[in-house]
Parts: C-alpha cells; structure tokens; sequence
C-alpha cells in the first residue's frame, strides 16, 4: 500500500522534528506513546485522527502548554531547526518562531479586532509588528473592516481567520493550527483550506490537525494519521491518495462542499456503510 | 445644601482613596484570579515605611519610597508565595493571602507600639475653603490624585501593550500564553501596580483628617472598605471598582453626615449586600463569585 509506518524518515531540512515523544495527563493516563513526526521546511503537514486520539496533545506539546492541561513529556525530545524546545515555557517558542492556533479559536471576545492583534504580535521584534500587520490584513481584509469592533461579534468564519491572523502577527516559521475548520460551513472549510495553503506559499510552515481529512489532505504535503496516542500511519499525501483502504477508512464522511454533501449522503443511502472509525 | 455639597466633595475624595485600593483588588483578580485579602498589610506596610524614614529622607521622599516599598511587597508576594502555587485551588490561595495579611499586620502593629502616628506632611494642616465650603485636605487631595492616577491607569490599560497583555490573559490565560505572552511578567505586574496604588492610598488614609485613625488596625479597617467597594463594582471590572469606590466613599460620607458616624461603616455593607441581592456579579462584573 505504500505508506510507511511510524517509521518517519529523516530530512536534512526539517523545521521541526518530533522524536518518539511519550504524554501523559496527570498520573497515569497516556496521551501519546512513542510519537514521531517530521515537518520538513516550507511544507505543510497534516495530523489527522478522530476525538481523543492525541492530536491536540501533540500540539500542547510542541507549543510549550501542556503544563497548563496538567500534562507532561514522560519521553522524546522535540527539535526546532536542531534546537530543543521541549524544556522551553510558551513564551520562548513563541519568540523562537512556532505559534499555536488553539482549536475552538478563542479569540478574546471583549477585546476589539485590533486589540486582538495587537496582542498576537506582542512577542515579536516591534519593527517586525507592521510588516506582519501589513501581512495579516493582506490575507483578512475582512479583519481590517471590523478593527473596532468586539472580536465577540465576530461570525465563526471570522473569528476563525482573527485567530489566525493574530497568531501571524508574530511571524512564526511553523504554525500550529488545531481544527481551523471545526463547526464551519462548507463553503468556509474550503477558504480556510485555501487560506492555509496561501500562508505556505509565503514561507510558513505549518502543522494542520484536521478530522477533516479531504480538506487537509488537498493541502499538506505530508499527513501522519494518529490512532489513541500512536502514529498508526505516515506518508506523503500523494501515498495517502493512493491508498483506498485509507481513504475508506479515514477519508469517509467528511464532505468539504455543499454539493459534495449531498453526494455522499446518497451515497451513504444507498450503500448502508458500516460505523466509521471516526465518527466523532 | 452646603452641608450636602461639603459631605459631596468628603466623600467623593474619600471615594477616590476607596477607588485606588479597589482598583488593586480587581487588577490582581484579573491577572491572578485571587481575591488579595492582604491588601490591607500592603497599605500598612507602605504606610509603615514611610513613618521609618520620614525623618532621614523629609516627607516627599519617605512617601516615594514607602509607595515603591508596598509595590515591591505586592511583587514579593506574588513571586514567592501566589506563583509557587499557581495550580492550587483558589481557596487556599485565599487563604494563603489572609495568611500574609495577618503576619505582615501584626508584625507591623508590633514594631509601632501602641502608637498610631499619622503620616502628616502636607495632607495635615488646615481645611481648604471652595466658596462657602469647607473641606479637609487630604480629601480635596486624594480627589485630585485619584483622578489624575484612575486617568493614567486608564489609559494604560486601553492602550499600551502592557493593557492589551492584561486583558488578553484576564480573558484567556491559554490563549495569551499561546500569543507568546509571559503570564508571570503579567501577574506580577498586576500585583506590582496594585501595591503602588496602595502605597499611594495609605498617604491619605492614615491622616488625622481623613479617618482619625492613625497607621495601625483603624487603616486597615478603613483600607478593607475596599473591598466591598470592588465586590459593589464587579470584582473583574476595573471601570466598576472606580464606581464601587465612589458609592463607597459618598455612602459614608452621607451616611456618617446625616444618620451617624458609627453607621456609616455597617452603611457600606448595607450597599455590598443590596447591590450582590440584586445582581450577583456586581455592577459591572461579568464572573460570579463562586469560584472564590
């Protein structure tokens, strides 16, 4: 079938490597075992798996905020352009060039669009703040139009690129992004998707975790499927295409359009499909 | 009307004092989710600093440094004891900060005796007149101050990046950990502003002319009237705390005035427990209480 196993080969030019990284939450329970995850330079890596199955961990782990989940590397390092940052707090790999989008956007509702990232770009250099503002407005211009408004205020779509944005404003080399297209339409799905892939193109790369799989999977280079705390499967997305089991197995059920919807809703009419492995 | 103008100005200058220590309360809330029951000791102590050097430095420098000494035992505070604890529950951290309350009180009453001095310098001397009233200085003074500081703290807050740092992590301590904002320079400032603002309070507080009461258990008593003034507002309002100490300050005035001195503290209360009956959170609050 083509897709290796767990096994992450290694590239000279990694922005981030991830090395057999053991979590855990309080005493006992693992959150992941023995991780291993590759972002090569410039390349766009998608993180898919169902609820619980450690994505959101792998992220807290690389962004520095485990600690404030209660949960702590047991083992494994994790490396940013061959420098350790798994001992570092939050603030540190901010600066060192690595920001997390968290998943369900959390944009400070009472604050203004402008404040919002004003405080995104808090951390970086101030004369690298309005090249990165110029950036971010590039990308949202909606966000320009409602700088004065409460971020509260904001639809999901928009709160999702505020979220965004704010975490560009601190020009990052590598961005985390947690389920960007969590409780958006179809339509929106595709522009976050579109979105992401406009940031790539400008230098940054990026982690995206998805339950989305179509949409990640047209976007990334690279997908490393995670099954409770274990990579179960990664390859290059090409290898991902491929494969029909996969495909089946986690592409299902996750329609990126409207019309595509529809389809697959037929489709699932017709032929009664079996519960999906990730239903959630 | 003159009476009415006259307890007016008293207690609005007395409001402001109110303000400024309520201020404290709601900033160290937002920033550490604690409520500081040692924010009475904070205004002794810098009251205290200030009658031990007054002699060697004149008055002007004594209350710098005694503002800078209660700044510095708010930050001392928060990085030794409230940060060493951050994932304890908030209870103990209350408790924690009555604990500091009672040893920092206690040694300082200790140290003066039984003396109760009052700081003087130019907050004591003769009323001031405004037309036809007559009003005691260091309320006309503190009214002045406490604008000129509540303007500044304002600002600050709304727009520099410490303010947008502030409120970012009152609202989401994860996702402003995640902006690459370091919650410890965030909490300690907080609690560093909040013990210069009690410093500068207790210049007032403990005058002959403000309370009667020197520095001792009546400033600390006074200085605890603060706190309902910040539950009055909303405990994580900073605009409600400024409006909580004003009711606080002109109810006791009023009441003090015109029913009888010794009500006018039980007043105070009176108001914190209608203004909780009828809404929870405060004026202004959005978060209740009970994770207190």
């Amino acid at each position: 079938m083509g897709v290796s196993c767990g096994c992450v080969e290694r590239h000279d030019h990694a922005v981030l490597t991830v090395t057999d990284l053991t979590v855990r939450y309080g005493r006992a329970v693992h959150a992941l075992q023995g991780v291993s995850l590759e972002v090569p330079d410039g390349a766009v890596v998608a993180v898919l798996g169902g609820n619980g199955a450690g994505k959101s961990t792998l992220l807290r782990a690389i962004s520095g905020t485990l600690r404030l989940h209660r949960g702590t590397i047991d083992a494994g390092e994790i490396t940013l352009q061959g420098r350790r940052i798994d001992q570092l707090d939050p603030a540190t790999i901010v600066r060192s060039g690595v920001v997390q989008v968290p998943e369900g956007r959390q944009v400070f509702a009472q604050m203004t669009v402008a404040d919002n990232l004003r405080a995104g770009g808090l951390a970086a250099a101030p004369e690298r703040r309005a090249p990165a503002r110029e950036r971010v407005l590039d990308l949202f211009p909606v966000l320009a139009q409602r700088r004065g408004q409460r971020a509260g205020l904001l639809s999901g779509g928009e709160q999702q690129m505020l979220s965004i944005g704010r975490a560009l404003m601190s020009d990052p080399k590598l961005l985390l992004l947690d389920e960007p297209s969590l409780g958006l339409a179809p339509r929106l799905v595709t522009r976050i998707g579109e979105i992401v892939a406009e940031i790539n193109d400008q230098g940054t790369a990026v982690v995206l975790v998805e339950q989305n799989a179509t949409m990640a999977l047209r976007v990334a280079g690279h997908a490393a499927v995670l099954e409770v705390g274990r990579v179960a499967l990664a390859g290059t997305t090409e290898q991902f295409a491929d494969s029909d089991e996969i495909a089946r197995l986690y592409l299902g059920g996750h329609a990126e359009s409207e019309e595509q919807a529809r389809v697959e809703a037929d489709r699932a009419a017709t032929s009664r499909r079996t519960l999906s492995r990730w239903s959630g | 009307m003159t009476e009415f103008l006259q307890l007016t100005v008293s207690g609005l200058g007395k409001g402001a004092v109110y303000a400024l220590l309520a201020l404290g309360f709601v900033i160290i809330f937002k920033a550490t989710d604690v409520v500081n029951f040692a924010h009475g000791s904070l205004v002794l102590l810098g009251g205290y600093v200030v009658i031990a050097t007054k002699d060697i430095l004149g008055y002007a420098g004594a209350a710098a440094v005694g503002i800078a000494a209660a700044g510095l035992g708010a930050l001392l505070v928060e990085r030794l004891l409230i940060s060493q604890s951050k994932l304890a529950d908030p209870i103990s951290l209350v408790l924690l900060t009555i604990g500091v309350d009672v040893i920092i009180t206690e040694e300082i009453i200790r140290r003066l005796g039984v003396t109760a001095p009052f700081l003087g310098g130019p907050l004591e001397g003769a009323p001031l007149r405004l037309g036809n009233i007559v009003v005691f200085r260091p309320q006309l003074i503190a009214l002045i101050v406490g604008v000129v500081l509540i303007t500044a703290f304002f600002l600050a807050f709304r727009y520099t990046g410490w303010g947008v740092a502030m409120r970012a992590q009152a609202e989401n301590r994860e996702a402003t950990a995640l902006m690459g904002i370091r919650s410890s320079w965030v909490t300690g400032s907080a609690w560093l502003v909040a013990g210069l603002l009690a410093g500068v309070a207790v210049l007032f507080i403990a005058t002959q002319d403000f309370s009667g009461a020197g520095l001792g258990r009546g400033t600390h008593a006074i200085a605890l009237a603060a706190f309902p003034a910040a539950i009055i507002g909303g405990l994580d309002s900073t605009g409600g705390a400024v409006l909580g100490g004003v009711i606080v300050g002109l109810t006791e005035a009023y009441t003090a005035g015109y029913i009888s001195f010794d009500f006018s503290e039980s007043a105070i209360y009176l108001v914190m427990l209608l203004v909780l009956v009828a809404r929870p959170v405060g004026l202004f609050g959005t978060r209740e209480l009970s994770r207190v």
